[in-house]
């Protein structure tokens, strides 16, 4: 290596490091902030970086006006039941799709396409009408409902499926399976990886979603983080120090997730790419 | 023998129905049918304490060319468009480009790259709205100490549109960026090594090869960036309250589809309001896959 490709280098790595930091530093920030007093928070003269004193007043606090575990319960719930259904019901339609003839086979998956080019705002009041009116406002169910069916994993996993070599398929048909069993014993686990792309993408989606649970859950009880966050912004409005004590709360067991599941996670993210 | 082979086609054409049944049915109840309601409901006004929806006609879209604060949404949503598209993408571009070459840590710059894609935006803005505060932020602080002037991020009425934007761009990097480096990684090495015995530059290189190779990637990444930013909701919702002296130089089509169907209760204006949106998203996809065709390479 010469000099000159070794100077190189090291500017990329500073370049790459100042892009970290930005990247970091709001987190960082908020972990601090989260620590202090108001009057430690707002403090200009002198600047103070660190809490002189590391205090958890502002968790106790936030924790006291806000239900977290009940605020947790409900986002997973909502999470567990929509990567389940998404991925049940969209593994079952991309196989179909992907590898079974049948007549109105094209016109259904035109439907699956519908769905994936229009703008789901669309979607929203009537699908608000709808929990209206089976009385399921301020429920789980009305959490989940506009993920029971997923058009985006439909059309992914139709992708992994048609990347199967048909001999595999026609092996098992031959061996005595059925058209479901060829599915759930051969097929499935064969696309693996693409549940698992669509498991995480389902997951991310539901838990940064904000909108629908603050339309359709207005009980706190019933909130998730996301819609929670903003309820507890207009009530606290300026005070930062606790506010960021909720944010930490609501983002860290997405954070400790990804950090556990990294591979999986920018798989997830390639695959989908180059899929699509 | 033809008995049994129509009997085997009709069982693949009742497992074929079976399994396509939930998405299907699903898909008709909770999207098609409500995408013709939604069109529907915006010939109505929603009427008040619980009577019954009054046919309009075209007065909602009558009302809505007429409404400067639709024009002013639209002015924003393709503005706020324009800002985090080029300049997200872009840098992402960067990024890849610089990982792209063997680096010692890629793995960890590409983890944390990747953090705020993972964050709730709710969150994220909430700490983006303490940094940028006037009085007590850590960004005027800074302006400060470095002798500049305190930038009122999110009420001057000029500027809120792009400290929204930064924020947006901040929390799209890393997912463009791993999409754009997949990209790149799958372009075959040789292509390199032949170009560099031709004697062929890094630049030539880059715009002779990296470029054309990495096109349906980016592509991708910019027109699914494009439909996302045009449905931009909770970033502007929770940096911006209705109250605030920049929310009319903010507020996203979306927003105010928000604000109108299920603050001020007139569902009727609000549809009308998407389906300015869906006309807005149609032209501009039309106008991508137009242009696509001058730009992007596909080799098979």
């Amino acid at each position: 290596m010469t000099i000159r490709s070794k100077i190189y280098r090291v500017l990329i790595h500073i370049l790459l490091i100042i892009g970290s930091c930005v990247m970091i530093m709001p987190f960082v920030w908020m972990l601090l902030t989260s620590f202090k007093t108001a009057s430690e928070a707002t403090s200009m003269n002198p600047f103070i970086f660190f809490p002189p004193k590391w205090r958890i007043e502002n968790y106790i606090d936030v924790i006291r006006q806000n239900n977290f575990l009940r605020l947790y319960y409900n986002t997973f719930s909502m999470i567990f039941w929509n990567v389940l259904c998404a991925v049940a019901f969209s593994s079952m339609a991309a196989f179909a799709f992907a590898r079974l003839n049948f007549p109105g086979r094209d016109f259904c998956f035109g439907i699956v396409l519908f769905q994936m080019m229009i703008p789901t705002q669309i979607f929203i009041i009537p699908q608000y009408l709808m929990v209206d009116k089976l009385g399921a406002r301020n429920t789980i169910f009305a959490l989940v409902f506009p993920g029971l069916v997923s058009a985006f994993g439909t059309f992914l996993m139709r992708q992994f499926f048609k990347g199967i070599p048909a001999e595999l398929e026609q092996a098992a048909r031959i061996d005595g399976c059925n058209i479901g069993q060829t599915f759930l014993l051969v097929m499935l686990p064969l696309v693996r990886s693409g549940l698992v792309a669509l498991s995480i993408f389902t997951a991310l989606f539901a838990f940064k979603n904000l909108m629908w649970p603050l339309i359709v859950n207005s009980s706190t009880d019933y909130a998730t983080l996301a819609s929670a966050l903003a309820k507890i912004q207009s009530a606290y409005s300026v005070k930062y120090n606790i506010l960021m004590a909720a944010s930490v709360l609501a983002i860290w067991p997405m954070i400790l997730i990804y950090f556990i599941f990294q591979k999986q996670f920018m798989q997830s993210v390639t695959t989908s790419g180059l899929t699509m | 023998m033809k008995h049994r082979l129509s009997k085997a086609r009709i069982n693949e054409w009742f497992w074929g129905w079976f399994l396509i049944a939930p998405t299907t049915i699903g898909l008709i109840i909770l999207n098609i049918i409500p995408a013709i309601q939604t069109f529907y409901l915006s010939f109505f006004k929603s009427g008040d304490f619980g009577r019954g929806n009054i046919f309009v006609g075209l007065e909602n879209y009558k009302k809505l060319i007429n409404d400067p604060q639709v024009w002013g949404a639209v002015r924003n949503t393709l503005l706020y468009t324009l800002l985090v598209v080029p300049i997200g993408v872009f840098i992402s571009a960067i990024i890849a480009v610089l990982l792209n070459r063997n680096l010692k840590g890629q793995g960890i710059y590409r983890s944390i790259y990747y953090i705020p894609v993972i964050a709730t935006p709710a969150a994220v803005t909430m700490v983006w709205r303490w940094l940028y505060d006037y009085h007590y932020g850590l960004i005027n602080y800074v302006l400060k100490q470095l002798g500049l002037n305190p930038v009122n991020w999110i009420d001057d009425p000029n500027i809120a549109l792009v400290s929204i934007a930064i924020i947006s761009i901040w929390s799209s990097i890393g997912y463009n960026m791993v999409l754009i480096l997949a990209g790149l990684q799958e372009i075959p090495k040789v292509y390199y090594e032949a170009s560099n015995i031709d004697g062929a530059n890094a630049v030539t290189q880059f715009f002779k090869i990296t470029l054309p190779m990495v096109s349906p990637t980016l592509f991708f990444v910019i027109t699914t960036s494009v439909i996302q930013c045009m449905q931009v909701f909770d970033v502007v919702y929770m940096m911006i309250d209705v109250a605030r002296p920049s929310y009319d130089r903010t507020v996203s089509l979306v927003y105010l589809f928000y604000n109108n169907s299920f603050k001020y209760l007139n569902k009727g204006y609000g549809s009308a309001i998407v389906m300015v949106l869906l006309l807005l998203i149609s032209i501009i996809t039309v106008i991508q896959v137009k242009l696509q065709k001058k730009w992007v390479n596909y080799i098979s």
